[in-house]
């Protein structure tokens, strides 16, 4: 009995001891074991779990589905996927660069809302031509989203008001102002949206014919990838980032050491706007090309939960978000073919992220294990 | 004017017990964001009760509505076990607790309301359908003018919520484990040095918080939306959470606050109604709570103090 004990506390440190490998080792985990409640409940409701896990596969063209429409292939899906994923990647640095300053950016959802619908009512509604009309529509959704960010820290550095609170606030404001709008002068009399965009100021290139088949190429998915790369630069190699973490550490700590915290959380919530306004615009004007009124979108919210499963780490994002939007895309073509309902996807989703948040205790556990071991061996 | 006062107390008190849950979980030092997800949780577990058993009664009795409050209580509390657990034994960091628990109800509670409706009920609906509770007016007192309104169509559950309020206010006011409460969200050591176990005065801080955003959000459920669905995260707990913070953590200035929210939708409701707008100027009336709670907080958020040991994981070594 001891000896196995040994064994599990030694396959333990092999797995998870190397604390540089940890950032990896244990979101792995955390995912496996989600993986399996998951499949749990699968098996629990009769439903094969890994045949479901392949559907969410198919339905992202990571594996090739049965049979397909016209000029649809495995292709077509996976961009398609990409398409949905460009926002996810977007909104999750939003939350990634607020966080790097301790700041709660819980608002994303309604600075991309704001970016969305500026965009949408001036560029996407007028008769610009493409090569002016797509940067024009980014433009507009950077300077939007990172209006409404930048308020929020400005109401935090000059009244002291909790950024979570303003953020949640100015979300319902955002959402019934939009709402109003586009219900009184936008809306589109058959889908009760707003009016679709036009075609030049798409920023996913809808239906595009390559060979024999239609796909939607997302043109935002470069800048996702570039912001990542800028996003990370920013924050490992710039003095900006250096201040944003050692305000997030301690503010007055940072105050002593001569550091401009007032100025530090408007900057902060200002990119983290502009990055949530990019997330706005390809959400809005590129996967979708309306807007639903008296809704916000739930990237928003998950890009909390993809920030945090890639440990606020902009190359960790792309993984994390890969993974949830993959459960989330996946999940309609899951529940049309397995049977299931869709929303076990966000169950799995709501599974991973109550594991990874508890990532502290288990690297604390995991020390803790490996130091016991130490002493028994001596 | 009578429905003005009618519908602002029926929103401002649910909003007022899921605040108070808020207080005691924040007043020990326990952040806590999860209200909304609780206030859904205790709201499904209630709805499900009361559909379960809702055949054995007749149409119009009031006992299903009672033993969906009742579970409502027990489910919001279970659920906020996880809360507890998080954040007290996991020393995980409880903004992110609270936002992981409000994506799991809602992930949960939506999958098991269709799955429940399909294997149970054999229906394809996404909800719990309630109805709206009976009202009581109470004779005599709502004969009075103005004032009377307050006793006029009273859904028992504001009543319930009164009573509830009242005990709260002084078990945290008034009693010995109110002041250790209190003592735990500013100096946990001098509790510990008390001989006071911090970790349980929190675990039953946030218990009590879990029960009574249960209770708001049943109340929700039987008086708003008339159902149980995916419709009932609109935001009550995070409205809850600002009315608190705006309260400066103290119960009586929260009922001011939830009053105030109370007031403001109803009263943007009539002023559509009055003015005979068209229907899709609700929506501008409907931001006047949000827009009011900002517009107060830049006048008032320099006096608020939070506990001082809010949102710090109790390390018994650190000094």
């Amino acid at each position: 009995m001891h000896k196995k004990k040994n064994g599990l506390r030694q396959g333990i440190a092999k797995v998870f001891g190397n604390p540089g490998h940890q950032n990896i080792t244990i979101p792995v985990f955390t995912i496996l074991v989600a993986l399996l409640v998951g499949g749990a409940i699968l098996l629990a409701l009769g439903k094969n779990p890994l045949g479901a896990y392949y559907n969410l596969l198919q339905g992202c063209g990571f594996a090739p589905k049965a049979s397909y429409a016209g000029h649809k292939s495995i292709l077509t899906d996976f961009m398609n996927f990409l398409s949905y994923l460009t926002p996810m990647i977007f909104a999750a640095l939003a939350f990634a660069v607020s966080m790097r300053s301790g700041l709660f950016n819980i608002g994303i959802s309604g600075q991309m809302l704001a970016a969305g619908f500026f965009a949408t009512v001036t560029v996407g509604y007028s008769t610009l031509p493409a090569v002016a009309a797509k940067p024009l529509a980014v433009l507009v959704g950077i300077v939007a989203g990172a209006a409404v960010g930048g308020l929020i820290g400005f109401l935090k550095y000059r009244f002291n008001i909790n950024e979570v609170v303003s953020s949640i606030m100015l979300n319902y404001i955002l959402q019934y102002v939009c709402s109003f709008f586009i219900n009184t002068y936008f809306v589109d009399a058959v889908s009760r949206q707003s009016r679709a965009v036009s075609a030049a100021s798409r920023l996913t290139l809808v239906d595009t014919v390559v060979g024999d088949l239609k796909m939607d190429i997302p043109l935002g998915i470069l800048l996702a990838l570039l912001s990542v790369a800028a996003v990370k630069f920013l924050l490992d190699r710039t003095k900006l980032g250096y201040e944003m973490k050692a305000v997030g550490f301690s503010g007055s700590a940072s105050q002593y050491a001569g550091i401009r915290v007032g100025k530090n959380i408007v900057l902060t919530m200002l990119i983290s706007g502009a990055l949530a306004g990019l997330a706005g615009v390809t959400y809005y004007l590129g996967y979708f090309g309306s807007i639903r009124p008296r809704a916000l979108c739930d990237t928003g919210f998950d890009a909390i939960a993809v920030c945090l499963l890639g440990n606020c780490n902009p190359v960790g994002i792309i993984f994390s978000s890969v993974l949830i939007t993959l459960i989330d895309k996946g999940s309609t073509y899951m529940s049309s073919t397995a049977g299931v309902q869709a929303e076990i996807s966000d169950v799995i989703t709501g599974v991973i992220l109550l594991f990874s948040a508890c990532t502290a205790y288990i690297k604390y556990r995991v020390a803790r294990l490996l130091d016991r071991g130490k002493t028994s061996q001596v | 004017m009578n429905t003005l006062i009618i519908d602002g107390l029926a929103f401002a008190l649910p909003l007022f017990i899921m605040a108070i849950g808020g207080i005691y979980s924040e007043k020990s030092g326990i952040t806590n964001l999860a209200i909304e997800g609780l206030q859904g949780f205790g709201a499904f577990t209630g709805a499900l009760a009361a559909v379960l058993i809702a055949g054995n009664f007749a149409g119009n009795s009031g006992v299903p509505f009672f033993v969906a409050m009742l579970f409502s209580v027990i489910g919001g509390m279970i659920f906020s076990l996880i809360h507890a657990l998080l954040c007290i034994r996991f020393r995980a960091n409880m903004v992110i607790s609270g936002v992981v628990i409000n994506i799991l109800a809602m992930a949960l509670t939506s999958f098991l309301t269709k799955q429940i409706n399909a294997t149970v009920f054999g229906a394809a609906s996404d909800k719990f359908v309630l109805g709206v509770s009976a009202r009581i007016t109470v004779p005599g007192l709502s004969a009075i003018p103005v004032l009377g309104a307050v006793f006029t169509n009273l859904y028992p559950f504001e009543i319930v919520i009164v009573a509830v309020a009242w005990i709260a206010w002084f078990v945290m006011y008034k009693t010995k484990f109110g002041l250790h409460l209190r003592a735990c969200g500013d100096n946990p050591h001098a509790v510990d040095a008390a001989g006071i176990s911090v970790g349980k005065v929190r675990l039953v801080a946030v218990m009590v918080s879990g029960a009574l955003s249960g209770l708001g959000g049943i109340c929700f459920a039987y008086s708003i939306s008339a159902n149980f669905s995916g419709a009932i995260y609109v935001g009550y707990g995070y409205l809850a959470i600002a009315a608190l913070i705006f309260g400066n953590w103290q119960i009586l200035p929260t009922l001011g606050a939830c009053l105030l929210f109370g007031f403001a939708r109803s009263g943007g409701y009539s002023l559509v109604q009055v003015l005979a707008m068209p229907s899709s100027y609700q929506d501008l009336v409907m931001i006047l709570p949000y827009v009011l709670t900002l517009f107060l907080l830049v006048f008032f958020s320099k006096h608020n103090r939070a506990p001082r040991a809010l949102g710090v994981i109790y390390d018994k070594g650190a000094r």
